[in-house]
């Protein structure tokens, strides 16, 4: 009983399985991190809208906020994994048996999950941004909306990419707690793998590597693609009608 | 057209328990330069905000061309695109070249068109020597050059009267130069404009009226030149004084 023997052993048979599951959990966490980040985008644009002097919409906003903070709560305040279950089950026993698309109930548990988080990490990057930038959009008579789209959210991006780059990292680990419904990701192929070869240590090392390796190259990537959107440092001067007015845009 | 353009009654602003604004009534004819000074925490910045409801009144009302503003009988929009904003601090947007900020307004609120709007915003920044860096970011220009363009962003949306809010106070003094000489040419073309300042010298030369504002209420409010030549308060002597060093 050789420990790389082993290593080989189960590569060499369940390789196929392990990149379906490495598959699953990549577009898992990726798909369910960009739903995350619009609906923390969103929030934070709903959430920031100025309080109506009009007695029923006052009223609508301070219940529609009520709601949104107690979802934001109620998702931090729960593990992932009791929430899945609970989402699986319950979509499940309201509709009298019928349960949802293994996938489709992954991606929607983890986007929820995430987009409360992000919603929060929005939320300080709104509160981040000058006062003097919303004053300015409201000096030019823009909306809430197109305060939001055109001036503020841009801004917030930059600043809240390496908070939302770590929720994606963090899913890309978190999906393993998925394996309680049946979702076919890494760490459900791992145990089904143990299951079948009875090799517990080798099997989870082989795993352990693979979201390294996984978590290790997403930062890389992420931070390449960060140093693109902080844009050139150089500008050129305006000289002639014929160049220049394109490239400002 | 009527030749009074702005009119405030009976203004009244407090934060809290702090009376920033006491009781303000004042009004503000088309193509009139008025300089309005005073000391730090007098309220001259608060009244200019309420202007275009960055602060909204406690009480009173301010009415433009016969609407008022307080009460809603013109909405937000109507009044930004009439009354434009010089601040401080510039509030250039940050992620937009020059060019860009320029135009956002006239797209988003003016809806005009994308080329209409460039030729607009080209206009206005060659205007304020700024044409050569359109393709610049904010953060890549200096103090003097980003409030020119902050004039250049107010003036593409060809408002009725433009406010000024202290415009040169968060310049070095070499810089400080360039945009009052913006300011002076623009004094020229029959544009409104309110000018929150502790330039004396600048307010004394292109306004034709001051207004004194003391302790939230309007000290003196009288012609540019009678202000300085007949300083009857005490309060007014005082402050000059100090400005003058």
């Amino acid at each position: 009983m050789d420990f790389f023997s082993d290593i080989g052993y189960i590569l060499a048979n369940y390789w196929q399985d392990f990149l379906l599951g490495v598959g699953w959990t990549l577009l898992i966490s990726l798909v369910a991190t960009l739903i995350g980040l619009v609906l923390g985008l969103i929030i934070g644009i709903i959430r920031t809208i100025p309080y109506s002097k009009h007695k029923f919409v006052f009223g609508l906003q301070k219940v529609i906020n009520f709601l949104l903070t107690a979802y934001i709560e109620i998702f931090r305040g729960t593990p992932m994994m009791v929430q899945a279950v609970v989402i699986y089950w319950g979509y499940a026993f309201m509709a009298g048996g019928q349960t949802l698309p293994l996938i489709s109930s992954a991606i929607v548990i983890v986007s929820i999950n995430t987009g409360a988080y992000i919603a929060e990490i929005v939320r300080g990057g709104i509160n981040g941004i000058d006062k003097g930038q919303f004053e300015a959009c409201h000096a030019l008579g823009m909306s809430h909306f197109q305060t939001m789209v055109h001036v503020i959210i841009p801004q917030v991006m930059k600043s809240i990419l390496p908070a939302v780059s770590n929720e994606f990292v963090i899913n890309i680990k978190d999906t393993s707690v998925l394996n309680v419904i049946g979702v076919t990701e890494l760490y459900f192929v791992m145990s089904v793998t143990v299951k079948m070869t009875y090799k517990n240590f080798p099997v989870y090392f082989i795993g352990a590597v693979i979201y390294f390796i996984l978590t290790f190259l997403v930062t890389r990537i992420i931070k390449l693609i960060e140093k693109k959107l902080i844009g050139k440092k150089n500008y050129s001067l305006y000289t002639s009608d014929a160049i220049g007015l394109a490239e400002a845009n | 057209m009527e030749k009074e353009m702005i009119k405030i009654d009976h203004l009244v602003k407090s934060f809290g328990d702090h009376h920033v604004l006491k009781d303000i009534t004042i009004s503000f004819n088309r193509g009139e330069v008025v300089s309005i000074i005073g000391s730090s925490g007098s309220g001259k910045s608060t009244l200019l905000r309420s202007i275009n409801l960055l602060e909204e009144p406690t009480s009173g009302d301010i009415i433009i061309d016969g609407k008022s503003i307080v009460k809603g009988e013109m909405d937000k929009k109507e009044l930004a695109t009439r009354v434009g904003m010089v601040f401080q601090s510039f509030n250039l947007f940050e992620n937009m070249s020059v060019l860009k900020n320029c135009m956002i307004g006239q797209i988003t609120v003016l809806k005009k068109d994308k080329t209409t709007a460039e030729q607009n915003a080209m206009k206005y920044l060659k205007m304020v020597g700024m044409g050569q860096y359109i393709n610049a970011r904010p953060s890549q220009l200096s103090g003097g050059q980003k409030q020119r363009v902050a004039i250049a962003r107010a003036l593409a949306m060809e408002p009725e009267c433009l406010l000024f809010d202290e415009p040169t106070s968060a310049l070095d003094p070499e810089m400080v130069g360039e945009v009052l000489d913006v300011i002076r040419n623009l004094a020229k073309t029959g544009l409104t404009m309110l000018i929150v300042t502790h330039e004396m010298q600048f307010a004394k030369e292109i306004s034709d009226r001051v207004i004194f504002i003391d302790e939230g209420l309007v000290a003196e409010d009288k012609p540019c030149k009678e202000f300085f030549s007949h300083i009857e308060k005490e309060r007014v002597a005082s402050f000059l004084k100090r400005m003058n060093h």
